[in-house]
């Protein structure tokens, strides 16, 4: 096996009498899709959170490309090349598209102490920007406030603004999640088109796009991995089928091949 | 297409309003010459330092989005780094500034650096405390007079270059100040740091998952501000030739927020016409009634009920209204 990008070992969190995550090990693969599946409150977005950064595990150890990352904030883990989406759209709702993107692209070009030229007229920024709106599609929307565009458009925008900052590793939290078909279409392709290119661990409900997507799926249930392995291996896995997919799904998936 | 930004033909309504209320102040000491109304001199002068004062408030509450209701600190730290070395006839302007500049940069970074780790009201809280700590040492001080205050004997000068002596020449030198920070704010404003300032007043959370450690951002947008309110606060004590505790009494810092929000909060100019307005207000409203505090009490709260924008939106808005009517 490739040495991994992002390992996870033996991870612990628990709010009060809720175990959200209960000592799970992990591991993204360079150039990987890793989709993470599992019912609600199953501790999915719990569980990204600790790898971003924003909460802290009362246990376990996450390394990153070979540095054990576990105690660094988010701001510093963001720097070293792990970006994410939120499942629920956050965005800096008051500035406009373009702007949005552009402060992910500042991120990324070092410190900002700078007080004096005009950022939105640094080509550096505004063009590169640009360019990230263009990819997702959302040109033509760079000077629209962020907070009039739609649901699916912000969905967008997250992306835009996660792969702004050049990571090596996305978390995706649901990046589909309230979109229509049409949209979730569009979103399964692009994301297809940056498979290689990017490491993903991708947190997703819409089995179709965790089918097509993903190299390696690990579920997820009451915080616990109970399975982690190849789509097909866990398509067809008992516990799995009974705690989660549910048999019209595995029909459905089953048929598609 | 930069040349057509900058002539009067494009400007917009805001541009305008600031480009009139820059050119009254300009020209009020020609008036003040000619009719001899000096009165008119004073109130634009404490208009013009308490707006510098506003607007460095507007940097951290308007633009980061930090409700400090502790700024008059800065105004007393500053009055102080004045009356202190005039105090043992220390007169050079050189110094002084400096000093108040420093000292108020110092208070800054050590609170806010404490202050910054809250949020919310607890922000708003811790603020006003270390504000009044600030206060009761300086009641405490019987030297510097306590809470009587001490009169400043002379104005600052500088090194024999110039000094501020003469009402006018004071004048155009807060004039010149308040030029120069509204300068400094908009270029600020508008720089990589600006953007992030405001990208961690709209969503933190964000800023922090692109890669922004958006507590030192603040902090050091807390120092600027705090500087600049002290540099205000040094031209504060050479206008009114006097300081005391006061400056910094909790309600001025009450004040200094009610202009912001009332000019309108995140903008350029704003502060200073919400400035204008509360020492205009505070002049007219308190020679007919002893009530005029209960009257700005009630204006604020129509203009946050009804106009978010404050004073310079609603410039904004007249504006536009006509615009469309003539065309
Ligand atoms: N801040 C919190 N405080 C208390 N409990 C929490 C908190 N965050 C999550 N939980 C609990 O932890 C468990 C895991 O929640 P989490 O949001 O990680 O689930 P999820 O798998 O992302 O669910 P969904 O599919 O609905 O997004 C749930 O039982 C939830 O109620
Ligand atoms: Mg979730």
């Amino acid at each position: 096996m490739a040495q991994a990008l992002l390992t996870v070992e033996d991870l612990y969190k628990s709010f009060g009498g809720v175990t959200a995550t209960d000592h799970v090990d992990l591991q993204v693969i360079p150039g990987e899709i890793h989709a993470v599946i599992g019912p609600n409150g199953a501790g999915k977005t719990t569980l990204v959170a600790q790898l971003s950064g924003e909460l802290r595990p009362e246990a376990g150890r996450v390394t990153f490309d070979g540095r054990v990352i576990t105690n660094l904030p988010a701001h510093a883990r963001a720097r070293l090349g792990i970006a994410r989406s939120f499942q629920i759209t956050s965005l800096m709702l008051d500035m406009t598209a373009r702007d949005n993107v552009a402060l992910a692209v500042q991120a990324h070009a070092g410190h900002s102490f700078r007080f004096w030229a005009d950022a939105r007229r640094d080509r550096d920024l505004a063009d590169t920007a640009l360019v990230g709106l263009e990819e997702v599609g959302l040109a033509d929307r760079a000077d629209q406030t962020a907070r009039i565009m739609s649901h699916g458009e912000h969905r967008l925008l997250e992306i835009a603004m996660a792969l702004a900052t050049k990571p090596r590793l996305l978390l995706l939290d649901e990046p589909m999640a309230g979109m229509g078909v049409e949209e979730a279409q569009r979103m399964i392709g692009f994301l297809a088109g940056l498979k290689g290119d990017k490491s993903m661990l991708l947190v997703e409900h819409d089995m179709d796009a965790v089918f097509a997507l993903a190299d390696r799926i690990t579920v997820l249930v009451n915080g616990q991995v109970i399975a982690s392995g190849a789509p097909d291996d866990i398509r067809r896995d008992e516990a799995v089928r009974r705690a989660y997919l549910g048999d019209e799904m595995v029909d459905a998936s089953g048929s598609a091949d | 297409m930069k040349r057509d930004a900058l002539s009067p033909a494009n400007w917009t309504p805001r541009t305008w309003a600031m480009a009139v209320g820059l050119a009254i102040l300009a020209l009020l000491p020609g008036y003040v010459e000619l009719t001899g109304a000096t009165f008119y001199l004073d109130l634009a002068s404490r208009l013009m330092i308490l707006g510098i004062a506003a607007v460095s408030l507007n940097l951290i509450l308007g633009h980061g989005g930090m409700i400090s209701f502790g700024h008059a600190a800065y105004l007393g730290i500053g009055a102080y780094s004045v009356g202190i070395p005039a105090y043992y006839e220390i007169h050079n302007g050189f110094i002084q500034i400096p000093i108040a500049v420093a000292c108020s940069a110092l208070f800054a970074l050590i609170t806010g650096a404490i202050c910054l780790r809250t949020k919310g009201v607890y922000f708003i809280m811790i603020t006003m405390a270390f504000t009044q700590m600030v206060f009761f040492a300086f009641v405490s001080i019987e030297e510097y007079g306590g809470d009587d205050g001490l009169v400043i004997e002379m104005r600052s000068e500088f090194a024999g270059l110039f000094d501020i002596e003469d009402a006018t020449r004071l004048y155009y030198f807060i004039f010149a100040s308040l030029l120069a920070t509204l300068y400094l704010v908009h270029r600020i404003t508008r720089s990589r740091f600006g953007m992030v300032i405001e990208g961690a007043r709209g969503n933190e959370r964000r800023m922090h998952a692109i890669g922004y450690d958006t507590y030192r951002y603040r902090l050091v947008c807390y120092v600027i501000a705090g500087a600049i309110c002290g540099f205000a606060g040094a031209l504060l004590g050479n206008f009114t030739n006097f300081i005391s505790p006061e400056m910094m009494d909790w309600t001025a810092s009450g004040e200094l927020i009610f202009m912001v929000v009332l000019g309108g909060t995140g903008t350029l100019f704003g502060p200073i016409l919400g400035a204008a307005a509360f020492v205009l207000l505070e002049e007219w409203l308190s020679a007919i009634t002893i009530y005029w505090h209960f009257l700005f009490g009630a204006l604020l709260i129509l203009v946050v009920l009804f106009w978010r924008g404050g004073l310079y939106g609603l410039v904004d808005w007249i504006g536009r209204a006509a615009w469309r009517k003539r065309s």
